[in-house]
């Protein structure tokens, strides 16, 4: 554990290797190395995790300061990384899923010229998240929260020749930057309320500074949540993230699917003892979430192309996890980032291996049929599927419910909660429902298009092997955080004592008792204004348990139903609601309301800066009183010409005012 | 050694000989490269000699120079003005690589004249002198007059004398107001003198600070340049010469600024106070107006000089602050925006010279033929956005932390200004640097050579020591500005607990002024409204400073 610390470096020696060397290293090397930076990372991960695990709870929070980075009078933020049961959680996910991504990518990536970049770009952005999530205080975090968006611009428009790439690059960068406009302001508030950015101290003092309730509390975290909703594509700046296709497909699996997208969600599991003082902003929030999961959703029951379904559901998923944050259950909230992490990893993964079979074809109405061609593929991408869908035993089953439930009871959300949990469920069915449908138009029914489907084959085991490793983590993961009412949770063991967090967190810190010894709460007191939920009601939670499975198998029976049984059915469907499939065939047509208000506007209002206001006004009395002046100075002086002449005549004059001014003075 | 004279006047001393010296154009550069080169070298004792901790100006040389009137030939340094001497040497250097190919005609008058700017330049950094300070502010003109005047673009002669007759007004101004500071320490003491040290204590009524403060405020506004004196500024930018353009983005703007923090707060305290609110507005409309305007440029290079003027808001905005986080992050952003505005008028120059024009319409894809440049223009946009990791974030953080304090709203509507930077950068980068190229003569554009490498090198790696590790610049002007802050009598902005919980060896550096309760910047009162709240915790610090009042000064009749 004395080395963690030097997990967010390996990526970063990685990178310095590759992009510096990027004329020389030979492309096998480069290739290999930047995989064994992540994976030796990896390792070192796991060992400070069970070394952090066999610490006693209380100890569990280790600080490395590295050096003072900035210092103006008592402001002094250091660079400094913190090891504790929510960063160990972060990094194992980022460098786990990570490793297996690039891996997968020595496959995808093998023919392209770019190699070499994209792997020092890879290896930045795995520095930059380390750096997000292992950062010791706010300041340090937003350096990884800018960091991987600058390498999430260079990755979406990697392939920089495609206007649409670096148009796509270039929005998620702007839009972010709209987000990050809120965290800057909410760091400002933080830091001029408690004298510190650093996350220890920041919790330590906020009970004594801020009135949970009170504006400021509130303010904080509703800025801190804008740049949630940016970095974690909700409402109403998600925009970037369906554009963000464009980038290589291990990239959507990495960055927006398994890790860059969740930095909202980790942000607000961190800080949750500050942000739990303002359950006003948490209710906005969870009702973000839940609208946002549900409006992506409907977004792609229609989308074609296989990797905007699965855009579209990194966003309704997304969706979810604010919903958690917002019930005030953060270890939930954590709990299905993880399994997010595992089965959409898996599926953009398995997406890309379809599309890189089908010559880079990614319409799934060219599609079909491939189930026998890439039986691996399919296989893995089904298990996803599941997943994602909710089935039971699969990963994502477990957290979505635990999500569900918590909204259904959490305190802070109140009557709120069992509306925002109808539309949560609504999600769910339209989830099933998609994925349905994609995994259907994808590998069943008769291939639409036969020269692709000649030449389709099943991937390389470089990039088989990550597929049937995530598929595994996606079956299995989701035991780690099974219901609360079955006694041992590892999860809420775990986060429970660091984040609390009410619901299931609070109940985390009991049942911990049962296996962990001296539990205790060190965030200042969430789960007294946070999700103080009611009494734990198993047979409730077994009730919503079973509604949720069954929309998911009802949600996966009527894709089934409409794409596999009887595949005239879904075109019929479509005509049948013309306006409602124009709208979300048109994405709710938010792009284009974005941009006839606010691009068009601003663009047209600086051009009229540009040529009016400074052009002809501005300007224009300046020259005024430039043509002014040569008239007054050609009357006075016909006899002038050239510029030296005049301003010797000016000092001229002014050493006479000088000397004047002087003698005069002084004569006094 | 007097060291600070040897720096002011070595480049003097270079265009001297290569004025009169024989040679070829060859030579002409090569001497001046030499000239920069030593001249950098014995300012970096500077850096390294240079006492840190104390706000007292090192490297005093002091001399008579006019008895009868008190002006003396005193320089010296301290920590405001230490860092913008080594930026003068250093980018004389880059100045002189980047006009090795570029300039072709009358190269001895070319080359005498930038090193007779940086004796300018330097010397306005240096002097302690009121009178000498305006003889190098006004003698730095006439070079820079005549490099834009006969080496600049097609609208040259209308450009210099735009940029000539708007710091002439300005700089008329301040020699008024340095006569009659001189001609009232006079009244004040008997002793005539424009030693600026002596002057520092001469008392001056409410009336007279206003005046004065807005003479001088008004020569440095147009220099900075501040909303709405800022239109020289394209104009000069766009017909200047490459190393024109890079000096005067690096060095001749941080002038107005430096002018600022030297001259306006120390000596016009509560003048200073009064005028927070009107600079400050015209900073906040600097950074957003400097923004939009820049993003619809066509032109590469007015698109940086109207970046130019969002990025000295930011400048003039934390210096404005008045709290040692808005001065810091100002101070350092005018070494940043030297650095990064530097490289890229250095970048743009580069592709200036192999394609003849700055119309980023007639560029595209200029990626795929200089994958090298690619990657260092990339970087200095970034560093340009303020990119944490680079120097420019360090800079715009603290000022923008600084005027947050300083007035909530200022930081808010400047904080604008992050986002707005992202996207005149990006897209201009993109269009120039992405897509396929849809020129002809783009599709064999060489790449950097070895000059060019050596060139923005060093700018780069600047970019990042900044950014990464920025604590001996800031250590270095620490001192320094906390003296200031005491100068105008500001008490740093109050935080709640931290009485209990900060060091107070910050405070034992201010007059601390206690502030009324509803100045206070906590916000913990839940029983108003959000907005009322919000409202309520801005911290007024001009109340604060206008309650120390300097004795007043004799009126003048």
């Amino acid at each position: 554990m004395d080395l963690f610390w030097l997990i967010p470096f390996l990526p970063l020696i990685g990178f310095l290797i590759n992009g510096i060397g990027i004329k020389w290293v030979p492309k096998q090397l480069a290739g290999l190395i930047a995989c064994s930076v992540v994976g030796i990372a990896f390792a070192i991960a796991v060992g400070a995790f069970l070394e952090l695990r066999s610490l006693p709870v209380a100890d569990r929070s280790v600080t490395h300061v590295m050096f003072p980075w900035i210092m103006a009078g008592q402001f002094n933020v250091n660079v400094a990384f913190l090891w504790d049961q929510l960063s160990s959680v972060m990094v194992m996910i980022v460098t786990g899923v990570g490793f297996l991504i690039h891996v997968y990518s020595l496959g995808y990536m093998k023919n392209d010229p770019g190699f070499k970049r994209y792997f020092a770009y890879l290896n930045l952005f795995t520095f930059a998240m380390l750096l997000l999530v292992m950062g010791d205080n706010f300041l340090l975090l937003f350096v990884g929260w800018e960091g991987v968006g600058l390498c999430s611009y260079l990755l979406i428009g990697f392939w920089y020749q495609k206007d649409s790439a670096t148009d796509a690059g270039k929005k998620a960068f702007i839009v972010n930057r709209i987000g990050d406009f809120g965290v800057l302001l909410g760091m400002f508030l933080v830091y001029w309320n408690t004298g510190s950015l650093t996350f220890v101290e920041v919790f330590e003092r906020a009970p004594a500074v801020f009135i949970a309730g009170a504006a400021l509390p509130t303010a904080i975290t509703l800025l801190f949540f804008l740049g949630a909703t940016g970095k974690s594509a909700q409402l109403p700046l998600y925009v970037w993230l369906p554009d963000a296709m464009e980038g290589p497909t291990p990239v959507s699996a990495l960055i927006h699917a398994a890790t860059m997208v969740t930095a909202g969600v980790y942000l607000f599991a961190r800080a949750s003892g500050l942000f739990a003082m303002a359950p006003d902003a948490m209710m906005v929030v969870a009702i973000v979430g839940a609208l946002t999961a549900f409006m992506a959703a409907t977004i792609g029951l229609v989308q074609n192309d296989i990797k905007r379904v699965l855009a579209y559901s990194t966003v309704s998923q997304l969706g979810y996890m604010f919903l958690a944050v917002g019930s005030g259950a953060y270890i939930a909230a954590i709990f299905h980032l993880m399994t997010h992490a595992f089965f959409k990893a898996l599926l953009f993964l398995g997406s890309g291996s379809v599309i890189e079979a089908c010559h880079h074809e990614q319409d799934m109405r060219k599609m079909g049929g491939l189930r026998k061609k890439m039986p691996i593929t399919s296989t893995t991408f089904m298990i996803g599927s599941l997943a994602l869908a909710g089935v039971p035993i699969f990963a994502g089953f477990f957290s979505k419910d635990e999500i569900l439930y918590n909204t259904f009871t959490s305190g802070t959300l109140g009557a709120i909660g069992p509306v925002l949990w109808v539309i949560g469920a609504l999600a769910a069915l339209m989830t099933a429902f998609y994925i349905t449908r994609a995994v259907a138009m994808t590998f069943y029914g008769e291939p639409k298009d036969k020269e692709i489907h000649d030449h389709a084959h099943e991937s390389p085991s470089v990039m088989t092997v990550p597929l049937m490793i995530l598929a595994v983590a996606s079956t299995v993961g989701g035991f780690l955080g099974i219901p609360i009412f079955m006694k041992y949770n590892v999860m809420h063991n775990w986060l429970g004592p660091l984040i609390g967090g009410g619901g299931h967190g609070a109940h985390g810190g009991d049942h911990g008792a049962v296996t962990e010894h001296g539990t205790t709460h060190l965030a200042a007191g969430p789960s007294d204004h946070g999700g103080g939920h009611a009494e734990h009601n198993v047979t409730l939670e077994v009730i919503l348990m079973g509604i949720s499975v069954a929309i998911a198998l009802f949600g996966i029976v009527w894709a089934w139903q409409n794409y596999v049984k009887h595949p005239k059915r879904a075109e019929a469907m479509g005509a049948r609601f013309p306006g409602l499939y124009k709208l979300l065939d048109g994405k709710w047509f938010v792009d284009e309301f974005y941009n006839a208000v606010i691009v068009v506007p601003i663009v047209g209002f600086s051009k009229f800066l540009w040529t009016v206001v400074d052009s002809e006004f501005v300007d224009g009395l300046v020259n005024g009183t430039g043509k002014l002046m040569r008239g007054i100075g050609s009357a006075l002086r016909p006899v002038q010409s050239g510029l030296t002449p005049n301003y010797a005549t000016a000092i001229l004059v002014g050493a006479i005012v000088i000397m004047g001014y002087v003698v005069l003075g002084g004569a006094r | 050694m007097p060291v600070l004279s040897l720096i002011t006047f070595l480049p003097l001393i270079g265009a001297l000989l290569i004025w009169f010296l024989p040679m070829s154009s060859k030579g002409h550069r090569g001497l001046a490269l030499l000239t920069t080169l030593v001249t950098f070298a014995v300012s970096l004792q500077l850096w390294f000699g240079f006492e840190r901790g104390t706000a007292d100006f090192q490297y005093v040389e002091k001399l008579a120079w006019i008895p009868d009137f008190g002006v003396s030939y005193h320089l010296g340094i301290d920590g405001i003005s230490i860092l913008l001497v080594l930026l003068s040497t250093f980018l004389g250097i880059i100045g002189v690589l980047a006009s090795w190919t570029a300039v072709e005609k009358r190269t001895k008058s070319y080359y005498a004249f930038l090193l007779v700017l940086q004796t300018g330049m330097t010397g306005v950094f240096v002097s302690l002198d009121l009178f000498l300070f305006y003889v190098f502010w006004e003698a730095m003109l006439i070079p820079m007059y005549f490099l834009i005047g006969i080496w600049g673009g097609e609208r040259r002669l209308y450009a210099a004398v735009k940029f000539f007759l708007y710091t002439m007004f300005g700089s008329l101004l301040m020699l008024v107001a340095l006569i009659y500071l001189a001609v009232t320490y006079y009244q004040q003491t008997g002793v005539m003198s424009f030693d600026l040290l002596e002057i520092y204590s001469v008392a001056l009524g409410r009336e007279q600070q206003l005046w004065l403060f807005a003479a001088y405020a008004l020569a440095f506004a147009i220099k900075v340049p501040l909303f709405p004196f800022h239109t020289w500024l394209p104009d000069a930018h766009v017909e200047a010469p490459t190393a024109g353009s890079i000096i005067l983005a690096g060095v001749l703007l941080k002038m107005g600024t430096y002018g600022y923090v030297r001259f306006c707060l120390p000596l016009f305290p509560e003048a200073t106070v009064a005028a927070v609110p009107v600079i400050a507005i015209l900073s906040v409309i600097g950074i957003i107006y400097g923004a939009l305007v820049a993003m619809v440029q066509p032109d590469i290079k007015k698109l940086v000089a109207y970046s130019s003027v969002s990025h000295l808001g930011f400048v003039m905005l934390g210096v404005f602050a008045l709290n040692i986080q808005g001065l810091q992050g100002g101070m350092l952003q005018m070494i940043n925006h030297g650095v990064s505005t530097g490289a890229l008028f250095l970048l743009v120059g580069m592709i200036y010279e192999r394609r003849h024009t700055r119309l980023i319409e007639n560029f595209g894809g200029i990626t795929k033929v200089m994958p090298a440049f690619a990657v260092c223009f990339l970087i200095v946009t970034l560093s340009s956005i303020g990119l944490p990791g680079t120097n420019g974030f360090v800079g715009e953080f603290l000022v923008l932390l600084g005027a947050f304090a300083a007035n909530k709203w200022y930081g808010v509507l400047a904080t604008t200004g992050v986002i707005l930077a992202a996207c005149y950068m990006l897209w201009m980068f993109q269009r120039v640097m992405f897509g396929v190229i849809k020129h002809k003569e783009n599709e064999d554009l060489k790449d950097l050579n070895l000059r060019e490498w050596i060139t923005v090198l060093p700018l780069l790696i600047l970019i990042f020591w900044m950014g990464i590790y920025p604590k001996p610049f800031l250590d270095t002007m620490d001192a320094s500005l906390k003296n200031v802050l005491v100068q105008v009598g500001q008490a740093p902005p109050q935080i709640p607990n931290m009485d209990t919980h900060g060091d107070h060896d910050d405070h034992s550096d201010y007059r601390v002024i206690p502030m009324d309760d509803d100045t206070n910047l906590v916000m913990i009162d839940s029983g108003k409204a959000p907005d009322a709240t919000l409202m309520s915790q801005e911290t007024e610090l001009k109340d604060a400073g206008a309650s120390n009042e300097n004795a007043p000064g004799e009126e003048m009749e």
